[in-house]
């Protein structure tokens, strides 16, 4: 588990054009210089917002990641809600205790 | 005296970036109390603006964090997020470094801070000054309060800091504005974006209206997460400037839940009185 680096990345890539540069060029690079689990690779890779968000991705770092992305802001949400019913509760991170909160429909 | 107006108004990138999807009457209401917001600065000739906001990891990380960061740089950029996402144009906003310098100096007697000479701003200084100052010619001291990656910074340090920053303005001959930006309840950028306690946000905007500072500082995080979300916790903002406006009442000048800008949107001014006694 290595959200810390998952999440550097991120807000390295947002706010640093270089980086985001070599998001697009060499991205097998740029994953190898943090220090990442095969399946965080994965995420940001293909990428899986849902389980970046079920591994405990702040928001305001993802939400711009899944802007970059393409993704509208209510397909940014239907990800996040996705990924929860593919791969479970929110496991770390501020959302982890979320849970038992009443959620908006 | 040179604090010269004090306000407060949200900064959701809703605001701007899903605007024609909000209900129109409250949008352009919302806009409108905005607008009167920004001709009641300009009214006020402020000099300098220190704008207390919760910045959502543009420049500050848990790579070193720091609780309460002042910005004394020449110029900011911003915003930092793709302008086509947020629409609003990437700028150079004017900073302050003398002043800035001279407040920093002075505050730490009362407090510890960071200071900083590169920031780029994001929508949670963007939005206000794309409203307040649509010219960017105000020259602007930043001041970031982690509101993101916790531990934060106790409420009670919030006060303590926005009574420092009334001293420090207090004795500059500039005149001085101050505009703290937060969220009060909400669940931003996540599955829950558009949840809003409205219930919970006016019973905190009452007791911030009436510098009830007992009860300000009450909440705590476990509270505030449980009931207000984790954008709750940029109710640092708020309290940092009850600091700094001890002893006034403020006035509400609007209040109402938009779910798309996932905020309830918030202006209010606290009229200026006498420098408190320290």
């Amino acid at each position: 588990m290595s959200l810390y680096y998952v999440q550097k990345l991120l807000y390295q890539l947002n706010r640093d054009p270089a980086v985001r540069k070599q998001y697009g060029e060499d991205l097998e690079a740029l994953l190898a210089s943090y220090e990442l689990t095969e399946e965080e690779q994965r995420a940001l890779r293909e990428p899986d917002i849902g389980l970046l968000y079920v591994m405990g991705v702040n928001g305001q770092l993802l939400m711009h990641f899944a802007a970059l992305r393409g993704y509208e802001w209510d397909a940014y949400l239907e990800a996040m809600r996705q990924g929860e019913a593919r791969y479970g509760p929110v496991r770390a991170g501020l959302y982890k205790r979320a849970h038992d909160t009443g959620r908006r429909q | 005296m040179s604090l010269v107006f004090a306000g407060v108004c949200s900064h959701a990138p809703g605001i701007t970036g899903r605007a024609e999807r909000a209900n129109p009457a409250l949008r352009d209401g919302f806009y409108a109390s905005l607008e009167r917001l920004r001709q009641a600065l300009e009214a006020a000739r402020p000099q300098a603006l220190v704008i207390i906001a919760a910045e959502h990891f543009a420049n500050f990380f848990m790579n070193n964090m720091p609780s309460l960061c002042v910005g004394m740089a020449e110029s900011y950029e911003g915003p930092i997020e793709d302008e086509e996402w947020l629409r609003i144009r990437r700028t150079r906003v004017p900073g302050a470094p003398e002043l800035a310098q001279t407040l920093i100096t002075e505050m730490m007697k009362d407090v510890d801070l960071a200071y900083s000479q590169e920031w780029k701003f994001d929508h949670g200084i963007m939005v206000p000054l794309h409203f307040l100052t649509p010219r960017y010619d105000l020259p602007v001291i930043p001041v970031n309060i982690n509101c993101q990656g916790p531990p934060l910074i106790p409420l009670a340090r919030c006060w303590a800091f926005g009574r420092a920053l009334r001293r420090a303005c207090d004795l500059v001959p500039e005149r001085v504005a101050v505009i703290a930006t937060g969220g009060i309840s909400h669940w931003p950028a996540t599955p829950d974006s558009g949840k809003i306690n409205e219930a919970w946000d006016r019973a905190f905007l009452a007791k911030f209206l009436e510098n009830r500072r007992a009860e300000l500082i009450a909440y705590t995080d476990e509270e505030t997460h449980r009931d207000a979300g984790q954008g709750g916790f940029e109710i640092r903002t708020f309290i940092a400037l009850a600091g700094c406006t001890e002893g006034s009442r403020g006035e509400l000048w609007f209040y109402a839940p938009i779910p798309i800008f996932a905020v309830g949107c918030t202006v209010a001014v606290i009229p200026i009185q006498a420098p408190h006694a320290t």
